[in-house]
């Protein structure tokens, strides 16, 4: 089974756990209906929908309300720092958390008492709180955009937003800055780079680039990063390796993209409808 | 340790620096760091929105830095409209700067804007923001729904409703699609 770990933008969205299950454009759990838009839901959404390609249980979910204050992502990190060293997954994907090294460490901590470890999947807040913690390395997969990228790759900035000047991602610079996040060790075992190409690469290098089919439109559209994340957490959650997983993921979440036939003003839903078609084509090529 | 007792533990090697001359304001949240810098820029102060230093730096962190001979007269401007820091610390080590680089990408209809890893996208004949993406904290998809959909004028700005290093990224975004 996987977990998924995140937030939805509802002030007085309740701590809940469950099973989640997507109908129409919503999340269900536990009775409570989130609307699809971007973020974590983005993530489940994709992730169910490959899931149920692949014949797989829908994943689990640790979801809490947080606009940005930050009280939802510390009731969750509470919770988890006390209940995940009880649980088994075979995944779990963190996600939008406000950004807290010191809350991150304790959930490591829990992560340590489970029974068998779980693949680690970081992105957006939580793999910031990673990254500021020191503890890269901990992980098996982190999914960066290139912005986030260049965040890694520089090793005094605790978020995107102090990313100095000079290692700001310019063109054709990914394959420089992961080197220099591997170097300084803020990277997890695997990165999946996602952009106008995406990368897969781990401390030996870049191991494939993924450039077709290409929507220049893609990177203006809110949650696409999340879908690309869901299906590669649903993927490795059927036991497939790293780096293969990261691969055709980003090769589905293309093709996705592509049907979609997209403008800078499609919605991620759109993208997410297109994700069975997607595997259709894309396993039927490999 | 708490952040505000890190923050007292390391006081007094902060009263100890060579440069009396810096002070930061710290504040719980990046919302009041946005609030107070309004509040301050519009009373005249001469202050900066800077990224804390490393021995006080938590997670998402902000903090205006300011002259510390006008710190009374700082804080009383703040006091009077309630928003008062947490802490006023004396810095004698570089901070943080903020990103100032912007990319622009034109799709041609549409112009979109990036400050650092927040990009806003807007239909240019009729202004409508059509996409915000980016951004890892959890008032960027909160932010995406109060202001996809609505035009430049009539959203609320990322400044009213953010609350975060991402929600400040995005305002700088805004601010920059206004300009143009």
């Amino acid at each position: 089974m996987i977990g998924v770990v995140g937030t939805v933008p509802d002030p007085d969205f309740p701590l809940v756990t469950g099973e989640t299950r997507l109908k129409d454009d919503s999340i269900y759990i536990r009775g409570k209906r989130i609307l699809v838009n971007r973020g974590t839901p983005a993530l489940l959404a994709a992730a169910i929908k490959t899931a149920q390609v692949l014949d797989q249980g829908a994943p689990f979910g640790y979801l809490v309300g947080d606009v940005g204050l930050g009280h939802g992502s510390r009731r969750l990190y509470e919770y988890l720092s006390g209940h995940l060293g009880k649980r088994d997954f075979n995944t779990i994907v963190f996600h939008y958390l406000q950004p807290d090294v010191d809350c991150h460490n304790r959930v490591l901590f829990a992560i340590e008492e489970m029974e068998r470890r779980p693949v680690l999947i970081a992105d957006a807040g939580f793999m910031y709180a990673a990254k500021m913690s020191g503890q890269s390395s901990q992980y098996d997969l982190f999914t960066p955009d290139i912005g986030e990228l260049a965040f890694l790759a520089d090793e005094e900035a605790p978020h995107p937003f102090y990313t100095r000047g000079f290692i700001l991602h310019e063109k054709n610079r990914a394959p420089e800055l992961i080197a220099r996040a591997y170097k300084y060790k803020n990277a997890a075992r695997c990165l999946l780079v996602k952009g106008k190409q995406d990368y897969v690469a781990d401390r030996e290098g870049i191991q494939a680039t993924i450039n077709s089919p290409l929507e220049e439109a893609m990177e203006a559209i809110g949650g696409t990063g999340d879908t690309l994340t869901g299906i590669v957490t649903a993927l490795i959650g059927t036991g497939m390796e790293v780096t293969k997983a990261a691969i055709i993921a980003a090769r589905v979440n293309r093709v996705a993209g592509f049907y979609a036939k997209p403008t800078p003003a499609t919605q991620v839903m759109d993208i997410i409808r297109q994700i069975p078609t997607a595997f259709a084509r894309v396993l039927g090529e490999n | 340790m708490s952040f505000l007792g890190f923050l007292k533990s390391n006081k007094k090697k902060h009263k100890t620096s060579s440069d009396p001359g810096r002070g930061i304001l710290v504040f719980e949240h990046t919302s009041e760091v946005i609030k107070a810098e309004r509040i301050l820029k519009k009373a005249g102060w001469k202050i900066r929105v800077m990224g804390p230093p490393p021995e006080i730096r938590s997670g998402c962190d902000l903090v205006i830095e300011i002259p510390l001979i006008q710190e009374l007269n700082i804080l009383r401007t703040l006091e009077n409209v309630g928003t008062p820091p947490m802490e006023v610390v004396p810095v004698s080590s570089p901070l943080l700067k903020p990103v100032d680089l912007f990319q622009n990408k034109d799709f041609g209809k549409y112009l979109m804007i990036r400050a650092a890893n927040m990009k806003l996208t807007v239909e240019k004949e009729t202004g409508t923001i059509v996409n915000i993406s980016g951004g890892g904290c959890p008032d960027v998809p909160y932010l995406a729904s109060k202001m996809v959909g609505m035009s430049l004028n009539e959203a609320p700005s990322p400044r009213e409703i953010g609350h975060t290093l991402c929600g400040y990224a995005l305002q700088l975004a805004y601010e920059e699609m206004r300009r143009r």
